[in-house]
């Protein structure tokens, strides 16, 4: 939340900035993209050689940026939305603008795969290009899990959702992502169900099955999980992969963390590049979002924050530590246990996000 | 030609705080007021219909309704989050007054050249951001934090307790970031009071306890009034207190709000929370305002 309402101020500050610079038509791109989601030379290297200056403002939840988008005016030129259920709706609400892909030569260099996964939300790929992908899926303490159960089943979902595995874990703490629409199809492929379902009664027996495990989590949150499982706070997290290794990262001496695809699959997400329909810059925008797509670039970019991303021609460039994990770059079997879930209607997001509320509250 | 300067001096100072409370206050309640009236959409605002030029005024207007305000009533989920937000708000104040007060009247009694010291040891965690100091908070509460340690280390307790994420951190969160807001009206009543009263009772025959209840208390009610509103008013729509330091089972309407708002993206309902709650707070306000003129 510091980091959000941080992001809230830095936002305002630059909203104002940026209409300054329009105004002179100065050779600056406004970017607005996560926290800690890019290694800052790649900026550098990029105004070096386009002589573009980069504004570059974070955000930590896509809320955030998407309450912002709808609002409009924001000042920026590139955004970085993840594609459901949030850029799904912001492409129908008007708030992004097609690309110019005659201005993205190395568009080349898309990893085609994980395009045609992502036309699903944006379909011919017209208003995105993929900047990086991940999952959803487990942040455990080695050491901590295996002094309260030797035998951990580690490599599963059973160690969220099954409540007498989770309940021998609720002593040391456990955190769940405060995000229904990555939890409740969680829960539904735990239970065999497909997780795209709309079905009010699918709902309902996600929402029982959360329930069922909801004395034993200690705080439904999006991002404390980062700093807690670095600081052996706590014993498991579901969260999302780059972050799970962020932690690993920044772990306390004598923290073993560990990030798991669980067997049963994991719902994959896409942090999309895209250039608001207001942008003051969308030349600018183009060139940024064209250097991004170079190979060596995107790959610096994924050497530094750990995850995956869409350029398959950058796969070279990355180091034998962030390609050879199978908890980034999974083998080609378990991307296929990898599933998407569609953007809801209002309707059945109103009814997941109520079914939530229940699980957090118990109201 | 001064009567003329007097009129316009006079006139300007009456018109500052309408035009004030007019750009900030009225223009955004009524903003507020109209999308808890329209209906939630994808668009750019996520809200129909929008009043963006005067043509079709009427037509648009027809479009607005109640039914958020129905909806607020058939989830019992708001209701719930009210009740569960005045309680922490109630609780918390009563906590600050009875730990404010005492203090207050401490700095009040103290020697005058102390008392310059002592109110900006009141005033001096102001100076450091709000968010950090609650952020503070979690390194104090948390199992392995400060205050497990201290009490571990002098064995009174051999298991850490869980204070990180349940409702006792929020309203440890609320006392603490609030009680200045509790202290500084209180020690102005009292600073301002003649200690000669105190002195006559006495004089009378009063116990120093009496002469408390019969004088001290009610000369400093403006100050416990002011200091309990001040504290009230924030703590029922507090959210960064809960989101910190709460748990996911806290319910605050600061927070509902926030669901409804970003989750959601549901603004009209969003809004209509909002207006519900400013009316719960104008209720309080409005009751201090006549206690005050009656005094006066």
């Amino acid at each position: 939340m510091l980091r959000a309402l941080m992001g809230v101020a830095a936002g305002l500050a630059m909203a104002g900035f940026a209409t300054a610079a329009s105004a002179q038509e100065e050779k600056v791109v406004n970017v607005y993209n996560w926290s800690d989601y890019i290694d800052e030379t790649i900026l550098e290297d990029f105004t070096k050689e386009t002589g573009i200056k980069v504004v570059y403002d974070v955000y930590d939840s896509n809320e955030i940026l998407e309450t912002k988008l709808l609002s409009g005016g924001t000042g920026y030129d590139v955004v970085v939305p993840s594609a459901a259920p949030f850029m799904v709706r912001q492409i129908q609400a008007g708030a992004l603008q097609k690309l110019d892909k005659s201005k993205l030569p190395n568009l080349t260099h898309v990893w085609d795969q994980i395009a045609e996964r992502v036309s699903k939300y944006d379909p011919g790929n017209e208003y995105s290009v993929n900047y990086m992908w991940g999952t959803t899926g487990i942040g455990y303490n080695v050491d901590k899990i295996a002094e309260r159960m030797a035998d951990a089943p580690t490599d599963s979902w059973e160690l969220v959702f099954n409540p007498d595995v989770v309940s021998k874990f609720s002593d040391c703490g456990v955190y769940m992502l405060d995000a229904p629409a990555e939890m409740i199809p969680a829960a539904l492929n735990y239970l065999g169900l497909d997780p795209n379902s709309k079905d009010p009664g699918d709902i309902a027996k996600a929402e029982e099955a959360l329930k069922k495990i909801r004395p034993y989590i200690q705080k439904f949150h999006s991002s404390a999980y980062i700093d807690s499982l670095a600081n052996g706070d706590i014993c498991l997290a579901v969260g999302w992969s780059g972050d799970v290794f962020q932690a690993i990262d920044a772990a306390a001496d004598g923290v073993n963390v560990k990030y798991v695809i669980p067997k049963q699959g994991a719902q994959m997400w896409f942090d999309q590049m895209a250039i608001p329909v207001d942008a003051p810059h969308p030349d600018n925008a183009h060139t940024f979002i064209n250097y991004m797509l170079r190979p060596e670039a995107v790959a610096k970019a994924s050497n530094y924050v750990f995850y995956a991303n869409g350029n398959k021609d950058s796969v070279q460039y990355i180091d034998a530590e962030v390609k050879d994990d199978p908890a980034i770059y999974p083998p080609e079997d378990v991307m296929e246990k990898l599933y998407t879930v569609d953007s809801y209607d209002p309707k059945t997001q109103r009814l997941i996000t109520r079914a939530w509320t229940s699980v957090k509250t118990g109201q | 030609m001064a009567g003329l300067r007097l009129f316009f001096g006079r006139w300007i100072v009456t018109i500052v705080p309408y035009v004030w409370l007019l750009v900030f206050f009225l223009a955004p309640f009524l903003i507020v007021l109209k999308i808890s009236f329209s209906a939630t959409a994808i668009a750019m605002p996520p809200y129909v219909p929008v009043f963006d030029q005067l043509a079709g005024f009427w037509e648009k207007a027809k479009e607005l309704s109640f039914d958020n305000y129905l909806w607020l009533t058939q989830d019992a989920l708001y209701i719930k989050a009210y009740l569960s937000s005045l309680k922490i708000a109630v609780i918390s104040t009563l906590i600050t007054l009875l730990l404010g007060y005492p203090m207050a009247l401490a700095m009040a009694r103290a020697p005058d050249r102390l008392r310059p010291i002592l109110l900006m040891a009141v005033i001096l965690p102001f100076w450091t951001s709000f968010l950090i100091r609650v952020y503070a908070w979690i390194g104090i509460l948390k199992p392995e934090g400060l205050l497990n340690q201290a009490l571990m280390a002098t064995g009174l307790i051999t298991e850490p307790l869980q204070i990180i994420n349940t409702d006792w951190a929020v309203y440890i969160g609320i006392v603490y970031s609030y009680l200045p807001f509790m202290v500084l009206p209180l020690y102005a009543t009292l600073e301002k009071m003649d200690y000669r009263l105190i002195e006559a009772a006495t004089d009378l025959g009063a116990t120093p306890l009496k002469a408390f209840w019969q004088i001290t208390i009610p000369l400093s009610l403006p100050g416990i009034l002011a200091g309990s509103l001040l504290v009230f008013i924030p703590a029922v729509g507090e959210f960064v207190i809960p989101d910190l330091l709460g748990g996911s089972d806290t319910l605050m309407i600061g927070r509902t709000l926030w669901v409804e708002f970003f989750y959601n993206r549901d603004w009209p309902v969003a809004s209509a929370v909002a207006i519900i709650l400013l009316l719960l707070l104008v209720v309080p306000i409005v009751i201090f305002q006549k206690m005050q003129e009656r005094s006066a």
